[in-house]
């Protein structure tokens, strides 16, 4: 960890297995591998995009790094300061300046709970405020996400999912973060909304100095808000680059796949459509976790397990057909 | 802001089943509104008799004054649903046995689903070796056949109403630890609970905030109905005679002091026995009608 300047988070070989039980012993029989030994920097003030398919493990990363579920292995450095080893008081600390925002509108706000309780919660939970400072600063909250500080006593199901994203996201701006971890948080929404809430997302990071980690299934939404973008696959990161550059170059077959399913606006032009078996068959142990699926396997593919390798400057890829 | 209009062109709220909404559908059910309905007759009945009982008034008759000349007299004007052995008023009987009835249920139900809430979270929201224990406890438990495990007790022990209520809650708790649990099994992994968790927020406020008030609902289901249980149970270990004892009337002890007399008595089994039908079904119906109201799978079909 020796320059933290230009990173806000620094991840070093991050494992999240979860152990397969079976049995009346509820032995433990194999482990998933969701997120399989990652090394990431999250750059201060700028979005770093996670990109990949259902299941590959990106929502995990995600709430691993923010300790929501233990990491089996590996270090994860806030600012400097390891994020596993945190005792409670720092922690705490900690907490206050890593927050996240969910995919699911609906799920991510506790129905029975007003928005003031909700967005007021964090506040409360931290003493920052209480009675009428804490009302204000939650109006003023609502206020910066775009709503109607009227709708302070209202509950999450008198709102729209848009709406209902900018209550989560005044609830994850409440302890003034430096770092968001956004999961998937247009995925649910309608496309017209998508963009009024990235929008809103990209405003915030602007005026506050916000970093975030923007996890996405669809490479379209992730670039034009992204600085770098990190290819997730079975766990693994296949490639990550400066956004303009993954877009233009993208170099692994996986990433090239991503793009290719990007609709285009206008339906006379056709892309070429690349395309991979739909199923995700299980990958050779020593071998590229691409590898069944890849159009562009060869046999030394089975065995050569690739790490990650610079092509050219701030470019990584992790192919077996790269020498 | 650069940005700050309100979007009102989204798709409509989603309803979901809070508050005056559950009043909305729970009506449209039209046996569960009889049934409550007839509950809280009961309850009006149960509670008015048992106040009039204790200042003195007594009608048709007072329920534990023997009168022989009166024995076995039939469902008449004077004695609408008879009199038994002693000849003391079996409506007036059956009617200061239902507080009795109701009490004993609703203190058992209180104490079983304390118990039950309080181990089943503990369960869900810590697991691990923790919830292991908890649910081996539970399945000790209901692995013993508790209704002779009452009667052991209770033939030690000179029962009253407040000893039956507590050995019942502390026997009928299991069913409702293990929805609680599942409840927080579920609502554990709720985004909104994860949001707590990384904003800090200690486990009790978690607990307390987050998870019971979602976990409750159903629980108010299972209690409702298991106040029903409570007062079969109470009933059978009245007529085994090792529930309310006599001369204080119970619904369960009126006929098992009829029993003998049924060829020539029949109103004697009857009527209590027509009571205790007639109560838990109701408390039946009206948890069936709460259960069907709180599903949010049933939304469409209403």
């Amino acid at each position: 960890m020796t320059n933290t300047n230009g990173h806000i988070m620094q991840i070093r070989g991050l494992k999240t297995y979860f152990p397969i039980r079976r049995g009346v012993f509820s032995r433990v029989r194999g482990w998933v591998r969701a997120v399989d030994d990652i090394d990431l920097d999250i750059p201060r003030g700028q979005t770093l995009g996670l990109v990949g398919e259902s299941g590959c493990g990106k929502t995990t990363l995600g709430r691993t790094i923010l300790r929501l579920i233990p990491a089996t292995a590996g270090e994860v450095h806030f600012d400097g300061q390891s994020v596993f080893d945190a005792d409670r008081r720092s922690l705490r600390n900690l907490r206050r300046q890593m927050q996240i925002i969910f995919q699911d509108p609906v799920g991510s706000l506790n129905p029975r709970m007003t928005v003031e309780a909700i967005v007021g919660e964090p506040l409360k939970v931290h003493r920052l405020a209480r009675g009428r400072a804490l009302r204000q600063k939650v109006a003023d909250l609502l206020q910066r996400v775009g709503l109607s500080p009227r709708y302070l006593n209202r509950y999450p199901h008198e709102f729209s999912g848009g709406q209902r994203q900018r209550i989560g996201i005044a609830r994850a701006l409440a302890l003034e973060p430096r770092l968001i971890v956004c999961d998937e948080p247009v995925s649910s929404l309608d496309v017209s909304i998508q963009a009024q809430i990235l929008n809103l997302l990209a405003d915030l990071q602007d005026q506050l100095g916000l970093s975030y980690l923007f996890i996405a299934h669809n490479l379209a939404v992730v670039e034009h808000f992204s600085a770098q973008v990190a290819v997730m696959y079975l766990g693994q990161i296949v490639e990550r680059a400066w956004a303009d550059e993954l877009y233009r170059n993208p170099a692994h077959p996986y990433t090239r796949t991503l793009l290719s399913a990007i609709p285009l606006p206008d339906p006379h032009i056709r892309r070429d459509r690349l395309s991979v078996p739909d199923e995700i068959s299980p990958a050779p142990p020593a071998g590229c976790p691409f590898y069944p699926r890849c159009p562009q396997s060869q046999d030394h593919c089975r065995v050569h397990r690739p790490s990650l390798q610079e092509i050219s400057p701030g470019h990584f890829l992790a192919c077996p057909l790269e020498k | 802001m650069a940005e700050a209009t309100i979007d009102t062109s989204e798709s409509t709220p989603v309803p979901t089943v809070v508050g005056s909404s559950f009043w909305r559908r729970f009506r449209k059910n039209i046996p569960s509104l009889i049934a409550l309905v007839v509950l809280i007759l009961l309850f009006a009945v149960g509670l008015s008799y048992w106040i009039l009982h204790l200042s003195g008034v007594h009608w048709p008759a007072d329920p534990n004054q023997p009168d022989p000349p009166a024995q076995f007299t039939p469902p008449s004007v004077g004695h609408p649903l008879g009199t038994d052995d002693l000849g003391r008023d079996v409506l007036a009987r059956v009617l200061l046995a239902t507080h009795i009835s109701l009490l004993i249920g609703f203190i058992a139900v209180g104490i079983s689903v304390v118990i039950g809430v309080t181990l089943g979270s503990i369960s869900g929201y810590f697991g691990g070796w923790i919830d292991a224990i908890i649910m081996r406890f539970v399945d000790i438990m209901l692995s013993i056949p508790t209704f002779f495990l009452v009667l052991t007790v209770a033939a030690l022990v000179r029962p009253n109403i407040w000893y039956i209520a507590i050995v019942i809650g502390l026997t009928r708790w299991m069913a409702t630890s293990r929805l609680v649990r599942a409840e927080f099994l579920t609502l554990r992994e709720t985004d909104y609970v994860q949001a707590a968790r990384a904003t800090g927020a200690p486990h009790l406020r978690i607990i307390f905030r987050h998870i019971l008030p979602n976990a409750l609902p159903p629980v108010f289901v299972s209690a409702v109905l298991g106040v029903a249980g409570a007062i079969l149970y109470e009933a059978s270990l009245s007529y085994l005679g090792f529930g309310v004892q006599p001369p204080d009337p119970s619904w369960g002890n009126i006929i098992a002091g009829g029993k003998q007399y049924i060829l020539d008595a029949w109103w004697l089994i009857v009527f209590p026995g027509m009571a205790i039908f007639i109560t838990t079904l109701a408390f039946y119906l009206t948890g069936e009608g709460m259960r069907i109201a709180l599903d949010p799978k049933e939304t469409k079909q209403i």
